[in-house]
């Protein structure tokens, strides 16, 4: 199963590293990183396969959220299948 | 992989333009909890809704949040209540009703509809007694939801199932008085009602319909506006392109979330409802897209046309992004669940008459309007008369919940609380219809050739 992790805010150092510790601790795989800047605002957007997760979805998107308010960032991970099922026919 | 873009602007509706599930509705069917004996009923009706619903609520909230989208209500419809109690001797139905919300208290659900009757052609003895409950059922329940099908095109109207309702519904709100007659908020009356409409009030489990279903209801008026804001000045062609686009990918989460649901919850899934359903939280207004068109103010000369443009698209762009579409499919116009609507009235600019107009054109009717407590059954009667009317003559759903806040007068305003908002009290005619409604009987189905 994969899933796509969103960060969205303002730039700092250590984004990347914070996000990835916990994915590396949770045996999740990084499969694709994109990262821009738009309109201001740094985004980065992950695609993970979280079929070998250490930890259920609900732990994973929980460690996350809390690294996202330590860094004060919205960090979020959703099911691949939302994104594809709305943008690809 | 999906681009950045489409990340941002999936998140970008979920977040900022309050793109959501209204509701993952559960279909029961009842009709094997009939039973002579009404108190053993009532356990059967109990133990089934239980039994098929109890992960109903747990499963919603998985899927909210794995795929990161939020689904607002989960609910259960039932079998009209009138065909199942009908098998018993018993003559006041509210034990079906309290049995009915103490299921949906267990399972967690926030409203339980399918406390119904269909009498478009005329009343059983199940029907008339459960019709005669309703005041009394709605009062004391909080998460029952009451309908009755007055009419459809095929029958034409039942205009003593409409003069009753006009008691009814004041009966409804002269026992919950102190809450701005709340039952009447809970209580819809149609015509040509559809059998898989996910959405409360009005929801209820049809004949045709299987054991159990999945039912999604999805929403997003805040996602069409803000599509429309980027095409200013545009003309309608361009319009209807964009809302169709819109459209399309907000039905695209309800169609991933039924199936889901479906799937998880071993329960096949029936269909998904396109209805744009506004609440009265700020950037979820359906008021707002026809005055994003170009009308300075919802119900200003345009309206109608615009509301027209709108349910069209909305159809056109989510019907090939669901396998299978019912429910009632267009436009809500609820004018208390609508911060729009509600200053539309407020400034003057919206009527119960213009009101009227629009229902012709989108998805359900006159939808929670507060009108003042000293209205008459009998003008109530004929609002449902005049509403149901243009249902039957053109060959669609239309539906009345009209709430006459005992103590209220015009320009006051009614807080119902919650997802029901809160509702100025509208103006209806100062002329009687007392005659018109007394004469009871039915009007003949119409004739759908020599059309003009």
């Amino acid at each position: 199963m994969r899933a796509v992790i969103t960060v969205i805010g303002k730039d700092r150092v250590g984004i990347i590293a914070g996000v990835s510790t916990i994915l590396a601790g949770c045996n999740v795989n990084i499969l694709d990183l994109s990262q821009t800047i738009m309109q201001d605002v740094f985004t980065m957007i992950m695609l993970v396969d979280i079929s070998r997760s250490s930890v259920s979805f609900a732990g994973l998107s929980d460690s996350l959220d809390a690294k996202g308010r330590e860094l004060e960032l919205s960090v979020r991970i959703q099911h691949e299948d939302i994104f594809s099922s709305m943008h690809r026919i | 992989m999906i681009s950045p873009f489409e990340v941002i602007e999936t998140i970008k509706m979920i977040q900022e333009e309050k793109l959501d599930i209204r509701t993952i509705t559960m279909g029961i069917s009842l009709l094997d909890c009939c039973d002579p004996d009404a108190g053993e009923a009532c356990r059967k009706i109990y133990d089934k809704i239980t039994g098929l619903a109890s992960d109903l609520v747990r499963v919603g909230e998985n899927i909210e949040r794995e795929y990161g989208i939020p689904i607002i209500n989960k609910r259960i419809s039932v079998t009209p209540i009138a065909l199942v109690a009908g098998s018993s001797g018993e003559e006041n139905y509210v034990m079906f009703a309290r049995a009915m919300e103490k299921a949906a208290d267990e399972v967690g659900v926030n409203f339980i509809g399918g406390f119904s009757a269909l009498v478009h052609k005329g009343y059983t003895t199940g029907d008339r007694r459960l019709i005669h409950s309703i005041p009394e059922a709605l009062s004391s329940t909080k998460k029952v939801c009451s309908s009755v099908n007055v009419a459809t095109t095929k029958a034409g109207i039942n205009m003593d199932a409409v003069r009753e309702m006009g008691l009814i519904i004041k009966e409804a709100a002269r026992l919950t008085a102190g809450q701005g007659g709340l039952a009447c908020a809970k209580l819809v009356v149609f015509a040509n009602v559809p059998e898989d409409n996910p959405f409360m009030a009005g929801a209820f489990h049809g004949i045709g319909e299987p054991e159990c279903v999945i039912n999604v209801g999805v929403s997003g008026p805040g996602a069409i506006k803000s599509a429309l804001e980027e095409v200013k000045g545009a003309d309608f062609g361009v319009v209807a392109e964009t809302i169709k686009k819109k459209a399309f990918k907000i039905t695209r989460m309800g169609q991933l979330v039924a199936q889901e649901a479906s799937k998880r919850l071993g329960v096949s899934f029936g269909i998904v409802d396109l209805s744009l359903a506004p609440t009265p939280s700020v950037g979820d207004s359906v008021a707002h897209i026809l005055e994003e068109m170009g009308v300075e103010k919802c119900g200003a000369h345009g309206t109608t046309a615009a509301l027209a443009l709108l349910n069209d698209a909305v159809k056109k762009g989510g019907t090939m992004a669901s396998s299978y579409v019912g429910g009632l499919s267009g436009a809500f116009i609820p004018v208390s669940e609508d911060a729009g609507m509600i200053d539309a009235v407020r400034c003057g600019a919206l009527s119960l008459e213009k009101l009227e107009a629009m229902t012709c054109v989108c998805s359900v009717g006159l939808d929670m309007i507060a009108v003042p407590g000293g209205t008459s059954s009998d003008t109530i009667s004929a609002i449902i008369a005049d509403e149901i009317a243009i249902g039957v003559i053109n060959n669609k759903t239309t539906a009345v919940r009209i709430i006459p806040s005992p103590g209220k007068e015009v320009g006051d305003i009614v807080e119902f609380g919650g997802l029901l908002g809160s509702g100025p009290v509208m103006k209806v005619s100062g002329y009687g219809s007392g005659e018109f409604i007394k004469r009871g009987g039915r009007i003949p189905a119409p004739i759908h050739s020599l059309s003009n």
